[in-house]
């Protein structure tokens, strides 16, 4: 020990110090503290819980679209509802806390302190519960935006917000006071992930309340299209993407006792992969009423985004070099390498399914589905399996219950992923194709629908199966490691020692003041990676906003009435629109199907959107005037009643159900502030409107022989089927 | 575009000039080596 120490030595068994460091100039001073691996091991806790649940859900609604009878008879439990609630529990619970889990033990590490505050700590993780807990209540209720992992209403938005920034203190505090001073590139990545989320979030959540527990987005049609895909891709970038990167640069080179391969790669790769991420939104709404220039330039970021995706994955199973020996040894590494072989699959076929030609085919369908669960099974979930693994015994000071348990995890939940994965390309596949497909003669050859439906249900039912065995995997992942703690004692203060930083730096080398400035203070490299996330964002978002001519006006587009509003209103709580979309393509094979493709100037009273991004059943665009009332009230009653054999769940609650017409007027007042022309008469007169068109609609309905009182929810949605994208067709009318 | 696209090219270009006579590539090993000096490795695990 070449470093004079104050205090005593620890005495804890083991400790031996060798030369750690580089030699300190001034008066070297070792201190003792002690890392909190409490809070580590809560967010570990929340981590196994929050995954089973929400896989477990997960499982419920893939049995739902081959079995409608899943949704257990209640409209709480039905997919439009439990699908969100799935997404949000995986992404938001399940790997939120692995984030918090794995950040926790790491920075404190890399920092050599103890977090900033245990206070900020504690607050931190049961406000993030308290927010899971509230969104596993409003969902199934169906209080939601409808805006993809983004659906929780404006008081839980601002909960995330408060907590995301107790978080970011904790964890600035906590690089502030550290005790060394190279910030080590997965603190990077942490940072990058705190700003990054916190600006999407903002921006994306921005909507005017109406209720409690009801808002409106601020932004409409196109906008609201390409707010709310700038977050949604760019939440997988910077929630399930950067932080996973940081957790790997940490946890893979620890668990294999090998440097991560090139440092040099990995400062590349992070400044080139939070630049180029986040332009590439827009490849979630190719051939739609999006600008092109937009659509463009999300493709071609998309394609650049191989090169640092790739420069990581490669990182990490490079760092593996010389030790593959260990691979074989080691399940928790075949997790790792698993996991790191999953996010290259993902991180190819992103930029793939971005071509324009395949997305025409592959958007819509269960491709993409299969997309994101090869990441999210795949990365996320087996390098938070394998974190846990390692985690949890060294923390309890205990060997791992059983490794024969590991091992049959390992084997059941990459057997799960194939099982999901495979059958799901197949059914994306097939799907698509059918729906392109015409017949020599120039006919659609699948012009119903639901014959396309009908052939992936067996893949449908393969996919439950994998679904299965990878829960499965984490109930026995559970199971042993609740076992291991259950036979070790917590390490809840694990002491640690670690020289003062001398406050005086003198630089050596080529070492120079603007590095040091840069790459050892947090608040700069803050500032540089909200630089770099900030150019895509407002190259993209600003034209969208200023350019008039991004959404021609179409004059015949008028805002809905009080009832279509009330409707769509109900569309939006049902999730309609996680299994069918309102846009139709400019394909000629969607325009024979649905009629004329959308055009932008028909959203922009839209708030939100409702585009969708899955089209489970047929798209909804021109559903307007294509049917009679009678036939959307028995279609809401029993679906096979007019189409046999189709999976849509029924509606029978909104039948018996009455419509809230209290907040009409406060829903329109909301809607004119954020710019829908509503007159001061028509807000005033909003209920004698909305019971005339109510009137006429049971009028229309009792002629065909159905009783129903004009106050039930039913009525206003047929109300609002029936007005969807029919506007257009009054420009026809008046050009004829 | 082109202009926005040019300007962004070359302050990159100048960004990695600039960090290049800064020094700030000179030393890009040593820290992870030391990620993984500083535990101490009392904690016996199944696994290793």
């Amino acid at each position: 020990m070449n470093v004079s120490l104050k205090q005593t030595p620890l005495d804890a068994p083991g400790v031996d110090s060798p030369d750690r460091r580089k030699p300190i100039t001034g008066k070297p001073v070792a201190e003792r503290f002690e890392y909190d691996n409490l809070i580590v091991r809560n967010f570990g806790v929340a981590t196994i819980i929050w995954g089973v649940v929400g896989m477990l859900v997960g499982v419920l609604i893939a049995s739902q679209l081959f079995s409608p009878a899943m949704n257990l008879g209640t409209q709480y439990t039905t997919f439009g509802r439990i699908r969100p609630l799935h997404t949000n529990a995986v992404i938001f619970a399940f790997v939120g806390n692995a984030i918090f889990m794995g950040v926790y033990y790491s920075l404190q590490r890399l920092c050599k302190a103890r977090m900033f505050s245990d206070l900020l700590s504690k607050i931190h993780f049961w406000g993030w519960q308290l927010i899971i807990v509230a969104a596993a209540l409003t969902l199934p209720l169906g209080m939601t935006t409808s805006k993809e992992y983004a659906e929780l209403e404006w008081p839980i938005d601002i909960a995330i917000t408060l907590i995301w920034v107790v978080f970011g203190i904790n964890m600035f505090g906590t690089i502030i006071k550290r005790r060394e001073r190279h910030l080590y590139v997965a603190i990077w990545f942490y940072i990058a992930t705190f700003i990054t989320v916190a600006v999407l979030h903002l921006v994306n959540s921005m909507e005017v309340p109406v209720s409690f527990l009801k808002s409106y987005s601020m932004y409409a049609g196109v906008q609201d299209a390409l707010v709310q895909w700038w977050y949604g891709h760019n939440a997988v970038a910077f929630f399930l993407t950067t932080p996973f990167l940081g957790l790997m640069y940490y946890f893979l080179p620890k668990m294999a006792n090998r440097p991560v391969y090139s440092y040099k790669l990995s400062i590349l790769h992070f400044w080139a992969l939070i630049f180029i991420y986040i332009w590439a939104g827009p490849h979630h709404l190719l051939y739609s009423s999006l600008p092109d220039w937009a659509q463009s330039l999300g493709v071609v970021f998309s394609i650049m985004l191989i090169a640092p995706s790739w420069g990581g994955m490669l990182n990490g199973l490079l760092t593996l070099r010389g030790a593959w020996d260990k691979v074989r040894e080691d399940t928790i590494l075949k997790f790792m390498v698993v996991g790191v072989t999953a996010y290259g699959m993902a991180t190819f076929e992103g930029p793939m399914l971005s071509l324009k030609n395949v997305n025409a085919i592959a958007h819509f369908t269960d491709w993409v589905v299969s997309h994101v669960h090869v990441g999210a099974l795949g990365w996320n979930g087996f390098l938070t399996f394998a974190i846990l693994y390692w985690l949890i015994p060294r923390m309890y000071h205990t060997p791992l219950y059983s490794k024969k348990l590991l091992n049959i995890h390992f084997w059941v939940g990459t057997l799960g992923i194939i099982f999901y994965a495979v059958p799901m390309y197949i059914s994306g596949f097939a799907q698509g194709m059918m729906w392109k497909e015409f017949t020599p003669e120039g006919v659609l050859k699948y012009p119903n629908f639901l014959e396309t439906t009908m052939q992936l249900i067996p893949m449908h039912m393969m996919r439950a199966f994998g679904g299965t065995l990878y829960l499965a995997g984490a109930i026995l992942m559970a199971y042993n490691l609740f076992k291991t703690m259950a036979a070790g004692t917590l390490v809840a203060n694990e002491p640690a020692e670690a020289p003062v930083l001398a406050k005086e730096y003198v630089a050596t080398g080529h070492d120079t003041y603007w590095h040091r400035w840069f790459e050892r203070k947090p608040i700069p490299l803050l500032i540089g990676s909200l630089v770099m996330i900030l150019i895509g964002s407002l190259i993209e978002l600003i034209p969208t906003f200023m350019v008039a001519s991004n959404v021609p006006t179409i004059t015949t587009v008028q805002p809905y009435t009080a009832l279509e509003v009330q409707g769509r209103d109900l569309y939006i709580r049902e999730g309609c629109v996680n299994c069918h979309s309102q846009l139709v393509r400019p394909f000629r094979s969607e325009t024979e199907r649905y009629g004329e493709y959308s055009k932008a100037g028909e959203f922009v009273y839209d708030h939100p959107f409702l585009w969708g991004s899955k089209r489970t059943g047929p798209d909804l665009h021109r559903e307007g005037g294509k049917y009679p009332d009678s036939w959307h009230y028995h279609h809401m009653r029993d679906p096979n009643a007019m189409s046999p054999n189709s999976i849509m769940p029924a509606y029978p609650w909104l039948i018996d159900q009455k419509l809230d017409a209290s907040s009409t007027q406060a829903k329109l007042k909301a809607l004119k502030s954020v710019g829908v022309p509503y007159s001061d008469m028509e807000i005033a007169y909003a209920e004698a409107d909305m019971d005339k068109q109510a009137q006429a609609i049971t009028d229309r309905l009792s002629k065909d022989g159905i009783k129903v009182d004009k106050d039930r929810e039913i009525v206003a949605l047929i109300a609002y089927l029936q007005r969807i994208g029919t506007d257009i067709k009054k420009l026809e009318t008046a050009q004829k | 575009m082109i202009g926005i696209s040019m300007t962004l090219a070359l302050g990159f270009l100048g960004a990695f000039f600039w960090s290049m006579r800064q020094g700030q590539h000179d030393d890009l090993y040593t820290p992870s080596i030391r990620v993984l000096l500083d535990d101490d490795e009392r904690t016996p695990t199944a696994n290793h």
